[in-house]
This record gives C-alpha cells, structure tokens and sequence, in this order.
C-alpha cells in the first residue's frame, strides 16, 4: 500500500502546483465515490451470500426434492418444500402479463412519440407515469374489491369459448392468476411504456423523413423506420416489465387464490408465486430452519430476477453499440 | 424498405392532384386502423388509471375531511369501532423514507459521480451493471437480505430501521441514475474552466458539477422516496403494524402507512373498510405529492 | 436562479414534515371520559409490551381499549405477529408477556426449551399459561334457504378434503332429515396465510376423527381441495359471496359476515354455537399444568351434551415472579381488568366465549399471586 501511494504523490508533484490540502481532498473524495461504487457491488454479493448461507442448513434438511416437488411442508419437525408450483405460477403470471402490457406499451408510446400533438405529449406521458405512482399495495385492494368483479365475466366467456386448451380450462377459483396478471400488466405498463417512449424519440428524423418523403402513410413509416430501430428498445423495456412482475408481492398476494390440489396448466387456477409464498409466511418465520425455506424461495427469486435484468441490460449495450 | 419503395414510386411519380389521389385504398385503410389502434391503446391505459383513483378517492375522502384523521392514532380503536386516525402511520411512513434517504442519498450521489467522473475500465462497468440489477431487485428479496443479516445473524428486533436498511437498496438506484443523467448533462467546459484555474478536481466537482446538477439529484431523491413510501414487502418481513405512535426507529413496532391499509384488509367490518380506503388514498396523496415535486423540479430547472 | 425553485420544494416540504411531527397525538376521540380513580387505588402509569396470537387480536384490542380509558396513565401495546414470535420475544425478555395459543413447550424444540429459558428470562420463576380469551371456530357455510345445517368431525373432515363433493351426498343428508339440502357442489375456502386457527381446526379434525383426517395439525393448511384466501376476511367473503362455500374462521368473523354457522355433532347430539356451549369445552378441558399454571389440555372429542367442541384458547404467557415491581402492578393490574367478569361478558358480543366461572375463578386466583 504505501509504496503505491508514495508513487502517486510521486506523479502528482511535478503536474503542477496543487496545494497539498487540493491532493489530499482529491484522494478522499475519489476514495469516497470508488468506494460508493465497490459498495453497490458488493451489495449485491452480499444479497446472493447472506439468502445463500441461511438457505442452505434447510436446504439440507429437506426430504423432497427443491426444484421439482410440489409440497410445502416447514412447520414439523421434517422439511419437505419445492418449488415446482411456484416457478410455474411465477412465470406464467407474468408471461400473460406481458402478453397483455407489451402490445399496448406499444401502442401507447408510439401514440406519446408519433401520434399525439407535440405540445400535448408530454403531459399525456406523466399521466401515464402515474400509474407507476401507485403503490402497489392500492393495486391489491382495488383488484380484490373492484376489478374481480369485472373480470370474472370474461373468464367464463373465454373457459365456455376455448375451455378445451389447457391455458383455458375451466375451474372453480375467485382468485385467479389470470386475474393477477391483468393487474401486473397494469403495473408493469408505465414501465415499458417509459422506456419504448425514450427509444422511439430518438429515431433519427433522416429515417422518419426519407420514409415519408417517397410517400409513405404515417402507419408505414412506424412501421419501417420507428418500429426496426426501437425493437432492442422495447425487448429491453418488456425484460424489465417482467423482471417487475416476477417479484411484485403484495398485490399477487392479496389477488391469488392458493390452491394445493392437483396440478393444472390453466391461467385460471389459483396458487402462489414465490413473492406470495414468502409473503403469506412472514407473519410466522419463528424456526431458522422454516425461515431458511422461505429464503431459499428468496434465492430462486433474486436469480430468475437477476437473470432477467441483466439479458435486459446486454440488449440495450447491443443497441448503444449499434447506434454508435 | 424495399416494399415501401416499390409501392410508393408509381404513386409518387404522377403529381397531379394531391400526393393522396395515388394512395391505394388497403393502405390507407390500413393506416387508419392503426391511428385508431394507437389512439385506443392510450386510452385503455388512461381507464386503470382513472378507475383506481376514482375508486380510491370516492371511496376514501370521508374520513380525510375529518382533522382527527390527521392528528390522531388508531391507539384504542377496534374494528367494529369508527375514529381515529393515521398520524401514527404517516409518521412512520415519512421517519422511515426519511432515513432511508439520509442513507441512501450520499451513497447513490457519490456512485453516480464515480460512474461520471472517475470510472473507467472494468470497476465502472460492474458498478453500472449493478445499479441496473439492483433497480430490478424485488423489494421482497431485499426485504428478505435486511432480515437475514439483521434479525437472523445479528439478533436485532424488526423495527422501523430495519424497514429503513431496506429501502435504501430499492432507494440507491433510482437516485444514483437521475444524479447520473444530470451530471453527464453538466458541460465539459465547466469542468475545463475550474481545471485550468487551478482547483483541484475534488473542489470542481463539489462547488460546480454538484450544484449546477442539484435539480437532477433532487427529483431522483423525490422520485425514489415516491417509490420507497409505497412499498409494502419490507414492510411484511421487517416492520410489524402497531396502532400507536412510535417515534422510535429502534424499539419497538412502527407503523406505516401500507401496513395500515393491510391491517385494515384483514377485517370485514364497515369502519376497517372505511379506514381501508383512507388510509390508500392518504397513501396515493403522499406519494403523488412526492412524485409531482419531483417533476416540477425537473421541468423548471433543466440544465439545458 | 435556476437552483432557487428545487430548494423551495425541498425546504418547504422538509418544514411540512416537521410540521407534522410536532403535533399529533395518539389520544383517541370517544370513551376517554372515565376517570383513573375506576382502576381504585393510586392511579398507575407506564408502558406494558405484548406480542403474540393474532387470535386474540381482537379480543385484546377490545380489552386494551376499556383498560386505557379506565387507566389514562397505562399505554398496553399487543402485536399481533403470531404465537411463535410472541413467545420468541417473551423468552428474548422484548415484552412483558406473551399471546400464545399453545402454552409453553416442555419438550425440547430446535434446540430449546420454552418452559426452561422462560424459567432463565422470570429470573429463576415459572412463567405461567393463563388462559383468558376463549375463540369458538365457525364452521361456516353458504346455502340459501339452509338455515340449520348440523356435521359431525367425520363428515366435516370428508367434507374439507374434497372426498364428499356434493351438498345433498347421503352422508350430509343422513344428518340433515327434514332439510332440503340443494345438489351445489362444495366448495372449500381455507386460510391461505400460516394461522392459529388454521392450527387448531386442524388439531380438532385430528382429535375428534382420526380416521378421517390423518393429516397432522399444522398452521398451514394440509388440504388439497378448494382455495386458500389471505387473512380471516379472505375466507369470509369468499364463502359470502359463493354459493355453495364451506370454510372455518373465528365466530367474530361468521357473526359480522352474517354467514351460516353449522352446528356441531360430537357424538352427544347436536351443538349449536354460543358463548354458553362454547365455554363448557374450555370448563370440561383437564387441567395440565401444576398449580397456578393453568395450561389446558382441551378433549376435541368431547361428548357432553351442550358442549361446542371446536374452542382455540389463547393464554397470555406472564413471569410469576421476577419482573420489576412497577411493571407486575402493570401485569396484575391488567389482567385483573383482563379477567374480571364484565370484560369477559363484553368478549361475547364480539364473537368470543366469555371463560366459565371455575377457570376464571383460577385465573383470578392465579394473578393475584403473582408478585
């Protein structure tokens, strides 16, 4: 250490006549922001090495398989929990999620972008960024005590009209996942939005102007100019609208109904994702080794997210280097 | 491009009339249909909107009218009870994010000029790549982190700082971005003048990019304490509900704003109903104020 | 100037903050009118920390409310995270006493034993199970026109694990003459959270039909059938609100819900559910504990006539010796006001048995010694 530091004063002296105060407040304040930096990395180490650590010792203990049992058993004595439902629940309730918000994030920056009066776009965008304003809590409580209603309806239209996917099979549960995701998408639609809404701004006006000078529609020139040089945008925007809704909690929570029988492929059973499942037991995490259980769903979380975000992430890199 | 070309040149050639005459009929019905579909998008994305905070409001304004409801506690009060009020949970709410940001603003403004003013190479890289991992982070998971060093390895009770050391990882990103943008926005040639004058970087960066970036970082501040007030994961697993005031961030159950509403959720009685719905919109109210700052900030005081 | 606006937003919204934390206060409107003098004696005051049962929660919160109108001085905080957390921080010496609805443990548990480490945290003194708030759990149905529906644990337990399917099945109807049961199909609500009374339902179905129902008791829900709804509203409204709905639930939320209450068939005839029935479990339950602990072994399978099986007793964990003087006046003082006969008739009208004369005899006896 102190060879390195006596090479850098070393370096510094002759540059210039710096008073030594002006080097010694340089060193502390570039020791503080490297150090904020390091921090924030190593913050996410220590999330993967903290759920890690209290997740194994029930890991261990467990008597059923982790990835591929559907039981949960952590109250007695032995442990048997997996998370195959979970997994299942999770994903496909953000799939249909992004299924309904996707399209119409679409729609809605190309709106904000292409469509809307200039001096009327950005007003419309901060209303459509109040959706991400409400706190998900308030999305719960108004899916459960308002939109169930409206949406069981369309639920027994598609089950009688295409009960005979399994997507789409009939069963007899008030808290859907199809009903969870349509809040998700709710959710998530600000998100994308935001982001699709930045990359088709900055479609280069040459592009858009050559379109529609060799006589394209306003559709056509969306089409071949904002549309192919947003898509790595809007790719981007969806991973992290479902990395969102993977791990939304609360609203998920209060929405699904739990159901533990037989398993099914429907959007309209209920069940739990891992968000749910933690959430419904946080009231009684008294034993290490239960809460250990509920970490180890925590884990499987933190990577599915982590995966997500960082595909997310590689995506945009791609594009900047492209568009550079 | 090539299709749009082909279409186009024999309509473009002949210009007599307007340049619509040659238009085929599938394309611009076409291209009606879709303004209509783009124009509907947005307004189907205006009726959740609308639809909640309707709900909300009509649903939840008749006890905010009440001072009581701003002054009091619900120490006392029973479901099947009406009265009371919030104070203690919008207390708990403001303590808490208010914490959060006094941990988690210098963190997230001294990374952010780390990845503006000093990171190069493979540190920089990393430390950018996990702002973003940790932007997308569900708050159940940092939730989970904070109780397992907190509670688990250290043996500490679930208290209102706990609740706080959570919201600081949902809180670092959001604010280490907006102060990101802003400081890349300051021009180069402020930072050259101070240089050539002889103060050190340090000083440059702290009496000249800092405040000419200071709306930037305001908003992000606003915007991420919008964002932590409303979460209730860290809520579930580190802050239990209490009826009564706490002041304490370290003894003691504190109460917050979500966890009213959700404590409220549990009862089927018309005054927990009542206060359900209060208690969301008090909650809509004060992060929607947040959140509005944040943006008045951010249009009036661009650096441009 | 350009900076001037940002820090306006800032400082006034940092003076708003102050602003709201100078006032307030958690002095509630209402029933405050009564004076100290109620509690007799030099009027007490100080703090008394509970955590527990969420069984109790609103048994407790009832009670807090009358005592601190009766005692302005005295603030009772009860968190109602769960029995295993109360007794957690109990043991960890966090609150003065604990909402359980299982007494302390005398076998070891993860490494510990309750009735030991409470021996540890008393100072070398027993702590004491005092069993004060009795919660009958509702069977509780959906069926227009059904007005009294009786079960016995045999076909109850059929009934929750989807082996009887159908509301007019013999096995329903064999119990049912005279009623005109409808061919709905069953439709199952459970508690989709971990909870007591999940835990005690189960213990019951366990205890009084093993046979049918193998599975053993648990705080999560063991059933495959059905769906599991959050909290004790989810599954009230879930069988309000679906024809058909079978569920259990505290008879507080059966009342306000106005949902059907089956009665009960142990053997000795048909029970249906109040106070009375109900608090004769808890008279009829043995005694296991020695002394003035008065843990309870309740007999599931209870066959007097009258007697309303399915009972969830929650006991407030307390040191019998070794606390600081201030705070056992605190502890006798509130579980005197806790035990005395008007506060236990006023449990009733809230969905909880008022205790039976004998064991609230005990109690009271039990809380007088503690010193």
């Amino acid at each position: 250490m102190t060879s390195i530091t006596g090479h850098s004063e070393a370096d510094a002296g002759p540059s210039g006549d710096m008073a030594a105060t002006g080097r010694v407040g340089d060193r502390i304040f570039s020791a503080l922001a490297t150090g904020s930096g390091v921090f924030v990395v190593t913050l996410i180490g220590l999330v993967a090495a903290f759920l890690l650590a209290q997740a194994v010792p029930s890991l261990m203990d467990n008597k059923a398989s982790f990835l591929t049992s559907r039981e949960w058993q952590v109250s007695a004595g032995d442990l048997r929990f997996g998370i195959a439902d979970l997994l299942w629940v999770t994903v496909i309730s953000s799939v249909i999620a992004m299924a309904i918000a996707v399209p119409v994030a679409i729609g809605v920056a190309l709106f904000l972008t292409q469509y809307a009066p200039r001096r009327l776009a950005r007003p419309f965008a901060s209303l459509i960024d109040l959706l991400a304003a409400v706190p998900s809590i308030v999305y719960g409580i108004w899916g459960y005590f308002v939109l169930r209603d409206f949406v069981q309806p369309v639920q027994s239209f598609v089950e009688s009209a295409l009960g005979w996917f399994p997507l789409f099979a009939p069963l007899t549960v008030s808290g859907t996942i199809f009903l969870a995701s349509i809040v998700l998408a709710i959710m998530i639609l600000p998100i994308i939005t935001a982001i699709s809404r930045e990359v088709f701004d900055q479609t280069p006006a040459a592009h858009k102007e050559a379109a529609l000078a060799l006589g394209a529609t306003r559709w056509e020139m969306v089409r071949t100019a904002v549309l192919p040089f947003g898509k790595p945008g809007v790719i981007s925007a969806s991973m992290l609208g479902l990395g969102r809704a993977l791990g939304e909690t609360i609203a998920v929570t209060l929405l699904l109904s739990v159901t533990r029988g037989t398993f099914s492929w429907s959007a309209f059973a209920g069940g739990e994702t891992f968000a749910s499942r933690i959430a419904n037991g946080s009231a009684e995490f008294d034993t290490p080794l239960k809460t250990g259980a509920y970490i180890a769903a925590g884990l499987v979380l933190f990577l599915l997210t982590f995966a997500v975000n960082a595909v997310a992430r590689i995506v945009i890199e791609r594009r900047k280097a492209f568009s550079e | 491009m090539s299709t749009v070309t082909s279409s186009t040149e024999p309509s473009a050639v002949p210009s007599v009339g307007g340049g619509l005459s040659g238009l085929s009929r599938g394309r611009s019905v076409t291209n009606s249909i879709m303004t209509v579909v783009v124009y509907a998008a947005f307004l189907l994305a205006l009726v959740p909107l609308a639809w909640i905070l309707w709900t909300v409001l009509s649903r939840g304004y008749g006890l905010l009218m009440d001072q009581n409801w701003w002054l009091t506690s619900q120490r006392g009060i029973t479901p099947r009870r009406v009265g009371g009020g919030a104070y203690h949970a919008i207390l708990g709410t403001l303590v808490q994010a208010a914490v959060c940001a006094l941990i988690a603003v210098p963190i997230a403004v001294f990374t952010a000029i780390y990845l503006v003013e000093y990171g190069r190479g493979k540190l920089a890289r990393a430390v950018s790549f996990m702002v973003d991992i940790l932007t997308g982070i569900p708050s159940i998971v940092a939730a989970l982190f904070i109780y397992a060093v907190w509670v688990t390895t250290f043996g500490f009770q679930r208290v209102g700082f706990a609740v706080s050391l959570a919201l600081v990882m949902l809180m670092i990103p959001v604010v280490v971005r907006s102060t990101e943008e802003m400081l890349k926005l300051v021009p180069n040639e402020l930072r050259e003048a101070s240089y050539a004058l002889g103060v050190p970087k340090w000083k440059t960066i702290a009496r000249i990019v800092i405040p000419t970036a200071l709306s930037g970082i305001i908003t992000g501040v606003l915007l991420g304490l919008a964002r932590v007030m409303g979460e209730t994961a860290p809520l579930l697993i580190l802050g239990p509900y209490s009826a009564s005031i706490n002041t304490s961030l370290v003894d003691g159950p504190m109460a917050a704003l979500p966890t009213m509403i959700k404590d409220n959720f549990g009862q089927a009685l018309q005054p927990a109903t009542d206060r359900l719905w209060a208690s969301a919109l008090t909650l809509i109210l004060l992060v929607l104020l947040l959140n509005g700052a944040g943006r008045v900030v951010a249009r009036f005081s661009a650096v441009r | 100037m350009k900076l001037t606006l940002p820090g306006r937003v800032a400082g006034l919204s940092l003076v708003a903050a102050l602003a709201l934390t100078a006032c307030g206060s958690d002095n509630t409107t209402g029933d405050s009118t009564s004076s100290a003098a109620a509690s007799g004696g030099t009027a007490l005051s100080g703090t008394l920390n509970g955590e527990g049962s969420s069984a109790q929660k609103n048994a407790i919160g009832e009670v807090i409310s009358g005592y601190q109108s009766a005692n302005p001085g005295v603030t009772v905080n009860y968190n109602a995270t769960g029995s295993g957390a109360g007794i957690k921080q109990f043991l960890a010496g966090q609150v003065d006493f604990a909402g359980s609805d299982s007494a302390l443990k005398s076998e070891e548990k993860d490494g510990v034993v309750e009735t030991e480490a409470a021996k540890t945290r008393c100072g070398g003194n027993d702590a004491w199970n005092l069993p004060l708030v009795a919660g009958p759990i509702a069977v509780t149905y959906n069926l227009p026109g059904v007005d009294k529906l009786v079960l016995t644990p045999s076909v109850a337990s059929q009934m929750f694990l989807g082996k009887i399917t159908k509301w007019n099945d013999p096995k329903i109807a064999a119990l049912n003459s005279g009623v005109t049961l409808p061919a709905t199909d069953i439709k199952v609500f459970y508690r989709a959270d971990e909870s007591g009374t999940t835990e005690n339902f189960t213990k019951y179905l366990n205890g009084s039909a093993p046979a049918d129902w193998a599975a053993e008791p648990a705080k999560v829900w063991p059933g495959t059938t059905g769906e599991g709804r959050p909290q004790t509203d989810g599954v009230a409204q879930g069988v309000k609100s679906t024809e058909g709905g079978l569920s259990y639930m505290e008879w507080s939320a059966a009342k306000d819900n106005q949902l059907g209450v089956a009665q009960i068939d142990n053997g000795a005839g048909a029970v249906a559910l109040t106070g009375e029935t109900a608090g004769k479990a808890v008279a009829a339950a043995a005694p296991a504990g020695e002394g003035n602990d008065l843990k309870l072994k309740l007999d599931y399978a209870v066959k007097d006539a009258g007697t309303y099986p399915i009972v969830l007793v929650t006991y407030e964990v307390v040191c019998s010796k070794g606390l600081a003087a201030d705070k056992t006046a605190l502890v006798k003082s509130f579980l005197t006001y806790f035990a005395s006969p008007d506060t236990q008739k006023g449990l009733e009208e809230i969905g909880y048995a008022p205790l039976p004369e004998d064991v609230r005899g005990k109690v009271v006896t039990a809380i007088n010694a503690i010193s």
